[in-house]
This record gives C-alpha cells, structure tokens and sequence, in this order.
C-alpha cells in the first residue's frame, strides 16, 4: 500500500468499523472525496451516514480503520480540534446557527470561540463576514438577527460560516430538506461556485433527482455497509433508490379502478392570499386522492385551511353536502376531519409521553366511565385494539412514544386519527422519517381505509409515492391546482417531467 | 404480587420508593435521638403544621406539571383570607353566623380563582411567560393586600373559625384531613379526568397537544384558576391556624412549595409528575423541620437542611451520579472475580 | 438606527413610556423634576442596578439565579465579622473580600448546574433555601451595627447645593454602578467570552458544537452574578450603615421582573444593558412619582403589579401584524 498517497484526494478512509452496543453502525466502509469535487453520500436513515460523517469530524473514533487520510496527510485519528484545523466543516441539518444574533456575527462566530479573553472586532467581523458572503454572491443584512431571516438565508450563513474557517471539505447534511424549489437552485448554483473553487462538497440527501444533478459520483451505504461508489452520469433515480433501500422499487399501480362513492369533501374557489388561489377540489368516499408538488407549492398551507387553523379569504367548503366552514381545528376534528402533520417530530406527537396518551389524546370523550373519568380499562382496550390492528411493535403502552422507530410512530399517529373516526384523513408527508420497509406498512394500511370507505388526501413530496398510492394525482404550483393525472394511464417519468419542469 | 407492586409504583410514581425510604430513615434516626418525636403531642403538630405547605404545594403543583408556574400562591391565599376576613368582619367579627361563613368561603374562593385565571388568560393568549405573569400578579396582589390592610392584620373572626385550624375529628386534625381531601381530589383530577390528562399535554407540547384537537387556552385558564382556588382554601386555613390575616403571612413558603415540588420528582420543564411523591415531600419536610426542632436547632436550620436536602436529592437523581454509581459498582465486580474470570 | 428600533423593541418600547412618565411626573409634581429627587433616585437605585446586570449575564446565558439577593446578606455578613475580626479594614479589602465571596457563592451554583446537569431555577432555589437558612441560624437573626467607619460614612462624588435647599448628591454606591453597568456592558457586547455567553442561552448545542466551554460559560455568569452580588452587599451596607441578615430577603424577586420587563429573555439569548437599566428604572420612577403625587405608600405595590401586567399582556402585540391580518394577510 505504499505509494497509496494521492494528493488528489481530500479524504480517503479505508476499512472503518464503528459499533454501537454491539451493533455495527459501520462495518468495514470506504469513503474517499476528490479534491473540489461534489460527492453525494446516499442512504436511508440509520444507514450509518452520520455516524461517517462523525468520525470525519473527529466526534466518534472508529473501533478499526485501515486507513485515515486528510488532504493527503495520513493520520492515527481524527480529534475535532484537528478536523477543522485542517478545514474540514459539517452544516448540520438543525444548522447549529445563534437565532437572536447577527449574521454577521453567526458568519464569524468561531473567531469568538475560546477562553483567552480579547475584544471582539465588530467592523471587522462585518468586514469579513461580507467578503464570504460576496465570494458565495449573495447580500444579506449583517445586522439583522439571524431568526429574521428565512430558512435558506440561514443555510447561506451556515455555509458562509464553514468558508470562514476556511474549509476545503464540507459535509452538508439534508441541506434542501426545507427549501424550495427556486431556493434549492440558488443552493445548488452555490454549491457549483464551491466546488469550482477547489472546496470538495459532501452533499447528503435522500431527495434523488438533486443528487444526481448535483454530484459527480455517488457513495451508496446501506446497514452500515458500503454498496459501491458510482459515477453519477448515467445514473438514474430509480437505480439509485434501489441500490440505497435495496428493493427492487416496482413500477406498478396499486390502486384499483373502481366505482367511487359519494362525495364526502368539496372546495370550490378556496382562496387564501399568498398561499393558495381559487382551488377546487373534490374527494369521495373510498378515494386516496393524491396531492403533489414543490414545497412552498401550498399544499400543507391549504391543508391548514381545510383543518380551520387557518381561515379562507374566499370560496366555499362542503361536508358531506353540508357547508363547512372550521372555526379551529377542534372544530374540524369534531365534523370528521384528522390531520397526519408532516412534523410528527413537533406536531405529530407528543415526544415526552406515552404511547397510551398519544394514541388517546384525540378521542379521550369516548374512554369516559360512568363518573365522567377516564376510564383506564377503555384506553387500555383501545390501544390493544389499534395496536392489533395495524400492526404497531411497542413494547408497553406506558412507553415513552420516542422509543419506537419512525414506522411505528407514524402508525400510532394513525391510530389516534382513526379512533376519531373521521370522514376524511388528510396525510401530510406521511413517510418522512419513516424507513423503506415501514413506508410500504403505512400506505397497506392507507389503502384498506379507503377500501373500507374513508375519503383520504395524501399530500407528498414523492412522486412515486403518489403515483402508486393514489386513485387521482392533481398537481399543485404556485398556489393552484395546475393539473390531474390519472396515475393508471401516466407514467412516472411523465409526472416527474411535469412537476420537475 | 408483582403486578400489585407494579400497580403501586405506577400510582405513586418512580420517585416514591426513594422518597419512602428516606422517610422511613429519617423517622427512626429523629426517634432514635429525641423520645418525644414519635410522641402524641409531636405527630400530632405536625399534622397541623404539613397541611399548609401541603396545600400550598398542591397549588403549584398543576401549574408546573403544565410547564409553568405560579409565584402568586401566597399572596393569592392571603387575598382570599382577607376577603374572607371582610365578610365575616362585615357581619359582626366574633358573632358572624354560619351563613356567614359559608358566604365568606365562597367570596374567597371565588377571589382565588379569579386572580388565578387572570394569571391564565395572560399566559394563555399573550404567550407570556408564567414566571414573569405570576411574578407581576404576585406583586399586584400583596401591594393590593398592603394597600387594602394598610399593612396591618385584620382580626376578631367567630370561635367557630378555630375549628378548621385547630379541631380534630376522630383524632385526626381536621386540617390534615382537609388537605388529604383536596390531595386526593387533585389526585383524581390530574390522573383521571380530560382536564388533567390535558395539563400534562399542555406541559409537554403545546403545539402538538393543539394539533391533537385539545384547547390549550382553556386548559391553561383553568388550570391557573384552579391553582387559585387551592390558594383560596390555604388561605382561609391559614386565618384559622392563626386567627389573623395579614399579607405576607406564609410569606417564607413560597419558595419551599417549589422545593417540595422538584424534591417529589416533577419535570421542572413539565409533562410529567404526579401527586403522591410531592404530597411526600411535604411530609418529609415537616419530618426534618420538626425533627430538628426537637432536638434544639430552630426552624432557619431546618430552611437551610431543606434546601442542602434538595441540592443532595437532585445529585443522587442526576444521570452524572448514577453512571459513576454504575461504573463504580462494575469495577467492584471486576476487583471481587480473579484475573482471567472473564468469561 | 432603524435596526436598533427593529432588534430592541421592548426597550424601545420602554424608553418610550418611562419618557412619557418622565414628562407627566415633571408636569404634575414640582418635586420630580429636581435635582436633588432625581440623584436621590439614581443614589436609593444603584444597589438594585448592580444585582440588575449581575443577573442579566446569567439570563442571557440561559440561567436563572434566586440566590443573588441572600447571597448578598451572607456576603454582607460574612465579610461584617471578618473585617471586625481584622480590626477594621478599608475599602480595598472590602472590595476583596465582599467580591470573592461573592464569586465562590456564585460558582457553587454553577459547579451544581454544571456538574450535575440540575436546571438553575431547581439549583438556585435550593442555595436560596441553604444560604439564607444557615446565615439565619448561624448569625441568630441578630443585626450588626458596630461597622468600621470607612464602610458606613457617606461619600459624595458629585454635590451641588441648590439654592434654599438640601445639596443634591451622588454618592458612592452610583458610582460603583456605573463601573459594574460599564464592565458588564463591556463584557457582553465587547468581549469573545460575552458573545460566547449569548450564543451558549441562544443554542446550547450549537455552542457546543462550537467548541464553545460550557463548564467555563456557567462559571463565568454564574460568578459574574456572584460578583455583582458581592458588590451590591458593600454599597447596601453603605447606604443603610448595618448588617442585617434578613433586610434583602425577597428582593431577587423584584429585581428580577424589572430585568425581565427589559426584555430579557427567560431561556437565554437576549437581553440587553439598555434594557436593564430601563426595566429597573422604570419600577423606580413609578414608584417615586406614585410617593411624590401623594398617593399612599402602600397602593405602590399594587399599581407597580399592575403595571407590569399590563406591561406584559401588551408587550406581544405587534401592531403592525394586528393591522395586516385585520386586513387578511398574515404570514
């Protein structure tokens, strides 16, 4: 192996195993990145990407490594000390970012970090900060604080932060996962200046189609396992999804043809300003309706509007023939309506408490005993009734939720909507988080609602996942409701060309 | 059995046992030293003494299992004693009837719910911080009682008052029985019914727990009136126990419902706590404060031992102490097998 | 300019209604706007301001400290019997002494946080408890009034003798404020540890990832409380010329509203000096103003409260927003 050193590269690992009580986080994985090249690190959650990108920075130290290599310098370990005095900077997912700040002062904060008490430059640090931010091409109010400003604004000052630490490799983690489509472009655009600057890109994401326009090769990881490294050109989604789940992803429609029911929900001329403008929209009974587009296309904003979060400035709603117009979203759940937000982090559940309480909090007027109290003997009933059901693994009801996986989760925010018995459910990004195999779990159950009669909106990022799962795709842009597919007779490709267009 | 062991530490929480114990030792340790600790005449003033702080206690208590609080108890109570106090004085001080009575205990009760509500509108539709909420009600309503009493204390109630304060019934102190009744109230209401599961949901996320359909804004309202309306029956015992209202009697306990609270195991960020450990703690105060009374130091050591007695609490919960428990007992097990006993 | 407006609104806010105050009191009392009321105010507030910006740090830091005030009487206490046990002292070793006390009360609440990762509010509430029970105990409750002459004479850095009345004087706790104010300003605007400070009660995890030293951060506020407490304990015995071990009891409360009414942040990350002193001040005029319009002394409490709550239930209504979504268009 002598001679091995390429001054080409600006990491190369070779041989690491990581374990985790006993469990391989990573077992016996390569990774290199060329020097200003954009590499695409793939793979679901859990599949050991950020336990890698961990032991780059120097946060985990491997069990075994065959070989540690920094911009062609060998290396026994990696400390975090020595990662980013070497340049190498990861852009966290959360960001890391100090909300009631300054960006100028988020852009520098590291040359403030230390015990030796010395003044802090404020001239300068605008000085410099500015100098980052005109090399990215970007202006941004130094002094405004950084909660001001949006959520790819912050991403441009993460990134401006790594520059100033001088980084050569950065590691950015789902860095799209809450931009829009024009937002995720200047992102990209961005990220092409970097890389033509000789900084080596580390790109993670599960979004495909911007991996693959974005990256020159594409490192696979699956069960902390390395899969292969392929070039990108060539590449195509479908092959790449399948080498990251490693499933064959079917191309085939589930969804029936059949008669629709009645109709359950209908929006006619909803409008709310800024957000969506003149929809119309009908669901039967029986009908997953599928709902697609960019984000920021309004999609969760009407959805809002249709659980009374929100109020429409104009048009009407009609329940079951009946007009609807929900004053709060209490108002909603109790005409019939539940809402699967795509937050199940934040909104969907609550972290702190128990599966029992999670799964009860929506119907707790029906567990009441004759006293008025809840009675203990009806929530445990229900929550053995939908664990059964839909098949949920928990251990005991008084679990704490958070310890279930994502799949698992997802099915007990289902289960606390269906015990509500609603009219319509309205899915908002069922899968996110949820892993390959439960993702397929969910959508068997989505399907036997509508089977049994439920009108259902499944609102998604995923092409494929409406594609498969629904009866009717309508396609939403701007704020409207530009188009209806009928996922029997469009193939994905057309779809995908459609909404990517 | 063991399913009946269970049931028990799911009634009286995680916290319990430790609590129980601790309890147990310091009971044998104060006998042992003073002969009068387990005496008729001790027991029996401690069981007028612990129900104040015990109520005082229950009224913080939802509060900061919703993931706030309320600095405003005291006062709170005392308003509600003084309101009580001006309808008694109002017909005729000593020979005020049972009408009265009842009258006056109505009015502060509704006193008390009504400033605790107030407390919960604020929080609840501006958003504002509990702690600067009931920090601003607090010093409303003692400038309200100062301003209303001109700083003075207000007495002259009708014998029959004392017997609330200073009664028993079946050899029980009446005030203690009060207190259990509204513990076991409090109990019921925080475990088994809508309004308590809510608090706890409130306390743990706010947003989701409105996402979920429950009304937080009024689950917050009634909880701070709720708090308020235990103040109100703290602060008509506390015109009986000392047959008087003056603002800022109680005063020293504010912070000590607090400590009672944390020392019974609630999640100082709320979502989680329960009844039964706090109501403990209060007991195991009463327990160190007159226990030490007994054997000749004064009520400012039995302050400071609380506070000390908490720090040492929080150390033996805290994570840091219990892994370095952990690794010291491993590495006991490692130093008792001979070398190459490793399996 | 339009920056300081759109970052420091609550303080803005606040200059705008203690100026107000300023403006109503000046016309509808003689005595307000005088010389002498005016450094009486400034002299009878320097003790609360010191606690004010030691308590600031700690709230930027995402702390909180009950302690300050009782860790101000063990200070006072503890350094009273030294220096009488010394044979008197001076002003140097009064400094020294009252100023590490002060700091090791204050690392002991960090040391707890820190070591044991217990919140603040559960720490510092049980050092009040601790403190304040054992200087109870171990002084009887018993006053010291046979302090050394140095501590109690009343030094004026600033007189002037208004004509026909008593001289208008600043004495010596205001100047010590000014320092104490001027220091803590400079640490948390102009030093790297101060912005380390705000970044660690902004995103502790992300100060952490930082590299940031977060048993140093707690250290640091915690013992800057520490230190202004130490401080505040010398002036107190200053103005009033005793020691007594109960006289600021309660007082953390009240302070700690005016810092927060200042737009402070329970949870870390914000605050300001201007804000402080506007918050502290703020308490101070109304409750002068209320004494000089002859309203009765124990109504101040009262209209102070309800000040503060009305303060609050306002202080989140941004009207700009009221205005756009009357007409439809939030977000």
């Amino acid at each position: 192996m002598a001679g091995d050193v390429n001054e080409g590269y600006a990491l190369r690992l070779k041989g690491v195993t990581k374990v985790f009580g006993g469990i391989k986080a990573l077992d016996n994985v390569d990774f290199d990145v060329r020097a200003g090249e954009v590499h695409c690190l793939a793979g679901e959650n859990g599949c050991g990407k950020s336990t890698l990108i961990k032991i780059v920075t120097g946060v985990y130290r491997p069990e075994t490594a065959d070989l540690i290599e920094l911009f062609g310098e060998k290396l026994e370990a990696i400390t975090p000390v020595m990662a980013r005095a070497k340049g190498v900077s990861v852009i966290w997912q959360d960001l890391a970012l100090f909300p009631n700040m300054s960006v100028a002062e988020n852009i520098a904060f590291d040359e403030m970090v230390g015990l030796r008490p010395k003044g802090v430059d404020h001239a300068g640090m605008k000085t410099r900060a500015a100098a980052v931010l005109a090399r990215l091409g970007v202006t941004l109010d130094l002094n405004a604080p950084l909660e001001s400003l949006l959520i790819a604004q912050r991403q441009v000052v993460a990134i401006a932060r790594a520059l100033m630490n001088d980084a050569r490799l950065i590691f950015m983690d789902e860095p799209t996962a809450s931009l829009t489509q024009s937002e995720t472009d200047r992102l990209l655009d961005i990220v092409r200046k970097l890389s033509a600057d000789g900084v080596a890109i580390v790109f993670v994401s599960h979004r495909l189609a911007e991996v693959l326009e974005i990256a020159s090769r594409v490192t696979a990881v699956r069960d902390g396992r390395l899969v292969g490294v392929y070039p990108t050109k060539g590449m195509t989604q479908a092959r790449l999804g399948e080498l990251m789940t490693g499933h064959l992803l079917e191309d085939k429609v589930v969804a029936a043809s059949k008669d629709s029911g009645p109709i359950v929900f209908q929006a006619s001329g909803l409008t709310r300003p800024k957000q969506f403008t003149d929809i119309d929209l009908t669901i039967h009974a029986g009908e997953v309706v599928g709902l697609v587009g960019l984000i920021g296309a309004g999609r969760t904003e009407l959805a809002h509007t249709i659980m009374g979060m929100t109020q429409a400035a104009s048009g009407t709603m009609q329940l079951q023939g009946k007009p609807y117009r929900p004053a709060s979203i209490r108002d909603a759940i109790a005409q019939g309506l539940a809402y699967v937000s795509e937050d199940r982090l934040q909104l969907g559940l609550l972290q702190k408490q128990s599966i029992a309480d999670n799964a009860a909090i929506a119907v707790l007027d029906t567990l009441l005993d004759g006293t008025g109290l809840i009675s203990p003997a009806k929530k445990d009933d229900l929550i053995t009734g939908w664990v059964k059901k839909l098949g949920i693994k928990i251990g005991k009801p008084e679990n704490a939720i958070s310890t279930l996986s994502g799949g698992n989760q997802q099915k007990v925010v289902l289960a606390k909507w269906l015990a509500t018995q609603p009219k319509l459910l309205i899915l908002d990004s069922p899968t996110v988080g949820v892993d390959v195999g439960a993702r397929a779990g969910i959508f068997r159950i989505v399907r036997e609602l509508a089977d049994q009669g439920l009108a259902i909106l499944l609102i998604t990022d995923e092409v494929t996942e409406a594609m498969f799962n629904a009866d009717r795709v309508l396609h939403m842009a701007q704020g409207r409701i530009i188009a209806a597919h009928d996922p029997r007779t469009t193939s994905v490709a057309q779809m995908e060309a459609a909404i990517y267009a | 059995m063991t399913s009946f062991f269970e049931k028990g530490r799911a009634f009286f929480g995680r916290e319990t046992f430790g609590l129980l114990l601790l309890m147990a030792a310091m009971v044998l340790a104060f006998s042992l030293a003073s002969p009068k600790f387990l005496g008729l005449a001790n027991l029996s003033s401690m069981g007028f003494q612990a129900p104040l702080l015990g109520l005082l206690t229950i009224a913080m208590l939802a509060p900061m299992i919703s993931g706030g609080f309320n600095l405003a108890v005291i006062y709170t109570a005392n308003l509600s004693g003084l309101t009580f106090a001006w309808v008694l004085l109002q017909f005729g001080g000593p020979e005020a009837g049972m009408g009265a009575i009842l009258l006056g205990t109505v009015a502060a009760l509704i006193v008390g719910a009504t400033a605790g509500a107030v407390m919960g509108l604020v929080i609840a539709y501006v958003g504002a911080h509990p702690i600067l909420v009931s920090l601003a009600m607090m010093i409303f309503l003692r400038g309200l009682g100062e301003f209303l009493t001109k700083g003075g204390d207000i007495s002259g109630f009708p014998e029959s008052i004392a017997v609330l304060g200073h009664g028993t019934l079946l050899g029980i102190p009446v005030p203690m029985i009060l207190f259990g009744l509204v513990a076991l109230v409090w109990h019921i209401l925080l475990r088994r019914s809508r309004h308590g599961f809510a608090v706890y949901m409130v306390g743990s996320n706010i947003r989701a727990a409105e996402y979920s359909g429950l009304n937080t804004k009024r689950t917050l309202v009634a909880i701070y009136a709720l708090s308020g309306l235990v103040c109100a029956i703290a602060g008509i015992l506390m015109l009986s126990r000392f047959n008087s209202v003056r603002v800022g009697h109680g005063e020293a306990l504010l912070l000590i419902t607090v400590l009672a609270i944390f020392l019974g195991g609630i999640d100082p960020f709320g979502g989680h706590g329960k009844v039964a450990p706090v109501i403990l703690s209060v007991l195991i105060l009463q327990v160190l404060s007159s226990g030490l009374n007994l054997i000749g130091a004064n009520q400012h050591l039995a302050t400071a031992v609380w506070g000390l007695f908490l720090v040492a609490v929080m150390i033996v919960r805290s994570e840091r102490f219990q892994e370095s428990v952990q690794s010291f007992t491993v590495a006991l097990h490692h130093m008792s097998k001979p070398a190459g006993g490793k399996s | 300019m339009r920056d300081f407006l759109k970052n420091r609104q609550v303080e803005f806010r606040l200059f705008l209604v203690l100026a107000a105050l300023f403006v109503v009191l000046s016309l509808t009392t003689d005595t307000f706007f005088t010389l002498g009321n005016l450094t009486s105010l400034l002299n009878n507030n320097s003790v609360n301001l010191i606690w004010a910006v030691g308590l600031l740090v700690v709230l930027i830091a995402g702390g909180i400290d009950i302690s300050f005030a009782v860790a101000s009487s063990v200070v006072q206490f503890v350094a009273a019997s030294l220096l009488i046990g010394m044979g008197g002292g001076n002003w140097l070793l009064g400094f020294l002494i009252c100023g590490s006390l002060g700091v090791g009360l204050g690392l002991i609440n960090a040391a707890l946080i820190h070591g044991f990762r217990i919140i603040s509010i559960i720490v510092t509430i049980a050092t009040f408890n601790a403190y304040f029970g054992l200087l109870m105990y171990l002084s009887r409750g018993r006053s010291i009034y046979a302090l050394p002459d140095w501590w109690t004479d009343r030094i004026a850095i600033f007189s002037y003798q208004v004509e026909g009345g008593p001289a208008a004087e600043l004495t010596l706790p205001v100047a010590v404020m000014a320092v104490c104010v001027g220091a803590t300003w400079f640490l948390i605007r102009r030093m790297n540890l101060g912005r380390q400070l705000y970044a660690f009660g902004d995103n502790p995890e992300g100060a952490r990832r930082a590299g940031v030293n977060l048993a140093v951060m707690q250290g640091l506020a915690f013992g800057w409380c520490g230190l202004m407490a130490g401080i505040a304990a010398l002036m107190q015995v200053n103005i009033v010329q005793e020691v007594v071990p109960n006289a600021l009891y309660g007082r953390e409360l009240e302070v700690l509203s005016a810092v927060v009414l200042g737009g402070a942040r329970l949870g870390g990350g914000k605050g300001s000096i201007s804000g402080c002193i506007l918050g502290v001040m703020f308490v101070a005029v109304t409750q002068n103003g209320l004494n000089l319009l002859g309203v009765s002394p124990f109504a101040f409490q009262m209209i102070i409260g309800a000040a503060i709550l009305i303060a609050i239930s306002t202080s989140n209504i941004d009207f700009g927003k009221v205005f756009a979504s009357a007409q439809g268009g939030k977000k």
